[in-house]
């Protein structure tokens, strides 16, 4: 008859309290504020904020509060609206110099005890914060012929240190590198020392001739390598600008998204994008380093570098052993003890010479040092001067322990070390090109105006449904209400859990699924209003009812589900949002529908021994 | 006269809705030809996501006269220049195809501002509220990605309602959906709105809407095939009838629930919210109107041989709460 199991009400009690509790931190607006990190080697400390006071009382913006972080060397500035924002980062990043990174920031006020539960609010998407959307391309084709040139060189390089004359080696327009020799006779050792050489190619030889080709997964590596570094060096150069939360994120095979919320000087960013970064290695200077930083006086031929890792000063050789245009790879690998290791590769000339060097300093230190070129506009009595701030740092100083050419490792790394290493040696090699081809502005003012309208067109959804509903199905209009408002908080809660980017289009999919959500609801109340006019006692009846809904509700989101998941997989950015907002909102739909209004409805009805009519 | 409970429609119904299924299946036909060529001949406006350039929403302090924004920006070279009003009548956007194969969008920075300048009317300056700028490679795949969608979503729904109900169902049900997303994308070309990302998502969506309709009339005829004892149209007329309530019921409230997004939701989700609105009113008329007397013709024609229940439906039924 009408029963319903009590771990059910539990359960429902349970569901409605954490999603309420989760979805609750996005009621709590944002501050617009200004983060202020150190550079390194500059502490963040209470001198600081006198500073800071110092700037914005003289550019007249008042600060909400500011609190100092010592702990992770930040500094954060809350402000009361968008415009003072703006005025104030302007301010302080001419105010504070260089030895401080001032980003845009939308600072939570949600408080501490809800953050310890780890709720946050959703993210907003850029469309409902404002910034700046950049879609790059990178150039797959340049990256893959440099490699192929750099095989090709391999390969002379290789014929020429044997004596083996040959006419040509060349690549073909296919991607196939042939070398064409002078006489057959020499072709079998030929290969045979190319083999040796680059095990990773494929090679047949007819005729004097000897085709090399590079196999499919070399080339979907080679791929892989090209757009990661190239993320590699975005994010570098985004941490420069002082962005508080970039989003950088590949899209497919040969695009990347940038996404830099608070943003809105694209001229800006893009030249900061567009920034290089090189590597060299040198061979470490014998002597005290500490000494020469102290007195300014350095040996002869040699110079003062910082070392990334322990901030310490580092004597290096003026003569550079190899660059980065020249190195051909850098991957994060085991040696042959499986510790992790970097595995370098250089091309010919370079190979020589770090050939040349190893062979005469077996046991001594190299060092590789990362050039960044990081071009600076500041504004110096209202022009803007244009510069490069040139910074260079070592990242890794290894002895040699062997003699060694084109390719080597570099050892004794932890694994987190190797890949950071790889990574920072690949986008310190020339990536390959990339070209902006999408790019989206958003003004502040536009972001606050589409959280304003999103809110009000979910409010509004929400009216028109509950006064429907109240005035159609009374008492089982109120039920199903309260079931849409729970479907409401758990479609929150649930993005705000995952993380979930809130955009424009995501709200039009919190009214449609409100829109859709409806639906089950209806079925249920149609089928309980069906039972009563075929003459089946109230209680019965709803209880039939809610059966004979489950089989189409079930069938009929199930087909809604399918299009959000096809949405979801063929759109990008903002539909996403759309998709998942609906998707969620049709499993939560299910979850009220079936199970809380049925909780409630039993509630209400079971207990009462002589029910005549139901206010449905 | 009793108020409540309040009915839309009368509570039993008994409409002959096989009666006119020849005429409604011939004006389903006509409607999806005249669809179709309206699509053709009409086409759309396509969005900057599809076609590529720059669109720049701009803000005026008073109401901007569009003619004379657009004869402005005439003056200073860029003559293809579509400007339209948006939104609210401060709000105008202005919109510069790419110049043939543009990939990269490198040259936009500086043209953002320059139309800006240009479009400034002397005493109603604008400011830039937004700018987009994609180049056209970017553009024509997306268009391959929505096909691809909308295909992946039928073979979804053949595949699920062949294996929940029946083959012919499952062709029924598919090709009603793809009727009501073809009228309604015709309806949008009439409507000469910008086709953007989000009227796409819409159009995708009303997939998900038309089917979850005819699947519950389908729901109905399933049961009515296994419990009552008459001949198909008759079981039909009644499926119809008996879900005709909530179909209608869920439309409505489905229509009000859209409608505030399209009162409220501002400039960027009217489209969307078009959409959404024409395909509950198709939605809602193909699923009453083609679905079932679709099932009663040709090699789609139902017969209760074709749903007696089967072992797996049994066990699955049984496994259901």
């Amino acid at each position: 008859m009408l029963e319903f199991p009590r771990w059910k009400y539990v359960l429902i009690i349970l569901v409605v309290l954490v999603a309420s509790l989760y979805a609750l931190p996005n009621i709590y607006p944002q501050d617009p504020s200004v983060q202020v990190n150190a550079t390194r080697g500059v502490v963040v400390d209470e001198a600081l904020r006198g500073r800071v006071e110092s700037v914005l009382a003289d550019v007249g913006v008042d600060a909400r509060e500011i609190e100092v972080d010592t702990e992770a060397g930040n500094m954060l500035v809350r402000l009361d609206d968008l415009d003072a924002q703006t005025r104030a980062s302007e301010a302080l990043r001419s105010g504070l110099g260089e030895d401080y990174v001032v980003a845009l920031n939308l600072a939570s006020t949600v408080p501490d005890w809800l953050t310890r539960l780890n709720a946050k609010p959703m993210q907003l998407g850029l469309d409902l914060q404002g910034g700046v959307h950049f879609v790059m391309q990178v150039d797959q084709q340049a990256a893959l012929e440099r490699r192929l040139d750099a095989y090709a060189e391999e390969a002379r390089a290789i014929l020429r240190d044997n004596r083996i004359r040959y006419q040509s080696v060349d690549r073909r327009a296919d991607g196939a590198i042939v070398a064409v020799l002078e006489s057959e006779a020499d072709a079998a050792r030929a290969n045979t020392l190319l083999a040796a050489d680059q095990p990773a190619l494929i090679r047949t030889v007819s005729d004097g001739r000897i085709t090399m080709r590079v196999p499919e997964s070399e080339l979907q590596q080679i791929s892989a390598d090209a757009i990661e570094q190239n993320i590699t060096t975005l994010r570098n150069r985004i941490d420069e600008i002082g962005v508080s939360e970039p989003v950088i994120q590949r899209q497919g095979n040969d695009r990347v998204v940038v996404q830099l919320p608070g943003v809105q000087d694209t001229a800006e960013a893009k030249r900061m994008i567009g920034a290089t970064a090189t590597l060299a290695y040198y061979a470490v200077v014998e002597g005290d380093a500490f000494e020469a930083q102290r007195t300014g006086i350095v040996p002869p031929g040699s110079r003062l570098y910082t070392d990334r890792r322990t901030g310490g000063p580092v004597l290096l050789n003026r003569r550079v052993i190899a660059t980065g245009e020249e190195m051909v790879s850098a991957q994060s690998a085991y040696d042959e003890n499986g510790m992790p290791a970097v595995s370098v590769t250089l091309n010919a000339a370079a190979g020589k010479r770090m050939f040349d060097f190893t062979s005469a300093n077996v046991g001594k230190p190299m060092a590789v040092v990362y050039v960044e070129r990081v071009p600076q506009v500041r504004m110096v009595d209202g022009e803007e001067v244009r510069s490069f701030r040139v910074s260079e740092e070592v990242i890794s100083v290894a002895n040699v322990n062997g003699v060694f050419g084109r390719q080597f490792q570099t050892t004794g790394l932890e694994k987190q070390e190797a890949d950071d290493l790889a990574r920072l040696l690949r986008s310190g090699s020339l990536a390959a090109p990339m070209d902006f081809v999408e790019e989206r502005i958003i003004g502040p003012s536009l972001g606050k105006e589409n959280v304003e309208r999103g809110v009000t067109a979910v409010a509004y959804a929400f009216l028109f449904t509950l006064f429907f509903f109240m005035l159609y199905y009374r008492m089982f209009g109120l039920i199903t209400s309260v079931a849409l408002l729970f479907n409401l908080i758990i479609v929150l809660a649930v993005m705000s859990i995952f993380g979930a980017t809130m955009t424009l289009p995501g709200f039009a999919g919190l009214a449609l699924s409100i829109g859709l959500s409806v639906d089950a609801n209806v079925l249920i109340n149609e089928r309980i209003r069906e039972e009563l006019r075929a003459g089946v006692p109230p209680k019965a009846a709803i209880a039939v009812g809610y059966d004979k809904a489950s089989t189409s509700i079930f069938d009929a989101n199930v087909t809604g589900i399918l299009a959000g998941v096809a949405l979801y997989a063929f759109g990008t950015g903002p539909l996403r949002g759309f998709a998942i907002t609906l998707v969620v909102g049709i499993l939560a739909s299910m979850f009220t529908a079936l199970t809380v209004t049925r909780g409630i409805a039993t509630l209400m009805y079971a207990r009462r021994k002589k029910l005549k009519t139901l206010a449905i | 006269m009793k108020i409540f409970p309040l009915t839309l429609i009368p509570s039993n119904p008994n409409i002959d809705f096989m009666r006119v299924r020849m005429i409604a299946i011939v004006i389903g036909v006509l409607m999806l030809i005249g669809s179709l060529a309206v699509i053709a001949i009409n086409g759309y406006n396509f969005a900057l996501d599809f076609t590529g350039g720059t669109a720049i929403t701009l803000r005026y302090e008073q109401p901007a006269d569009v003619e004379e924004v657009r004869s402005r920006l005439a003056d200073s070279g860029h003559e293809n220049a579509q400007v339209q009003a948006f939104g609210a009548g401060t709000d105008v956007l202005v919109r510069l195809q790419a110049e043939g194969e543009q990939l990269s969008v490198d040259a936009n920075t500086g043209l953002v501002q320059e139309v800006r300048e240009t479009a400034s009317v002397p005493g109603n300056p604008a400011t830039v509220l937004s700018s987009e700028s994609i180049g056209s490679q970017v553009s024509a795949e997306l268009a391959e990605r929505a096909v691809e969608a909308a295909i992946f979503v039928l073979v979804g729904f053949l595949i699920y309602i062949g294996f929940r109900f029946e083959w012919k169902f499952a062709v029924v049900a598919s090709a009603t959906t793809l009727f009501d997303v073809l009228v309604v994308a015709a309806f949008f070309s009439l409507t000469g709105r910008e086709f953007d990302l989000t009227v796409l998502a819409g159009l995708l969506s009303v997939m998900g809407f038309s089917i979850n309709d005819t699947i519950v009339v389908f729901d109905r005829v399933r049961e009515n095939f296994r419990t009552v004892r008459a001949d198909p149209l008759e079981i039909f007329n009644r499926s119809i009838n008996q879900t005709l309530s909530r179909t209608i019921i869920t439309s409505v409230v489905f229509f009000l629930s859209v409608a505030a997004l399209y009162l409220y939701g501002g400039g960027s989700l009217e489209g969307l919210a078009l959409t959404q609105m024409a395909g509950a009113v198709i939605g809602t008329l193909s699923s009453i109107f083609l679905a079932c007397p679709l099932l009663t013709y040709g090699f789609l024609r139902v017969t209760k041989q074709d749903l007696l229940p089967k072992a797996k439906d049994e066990a699955a039924l049984a496994r259901r709460p």
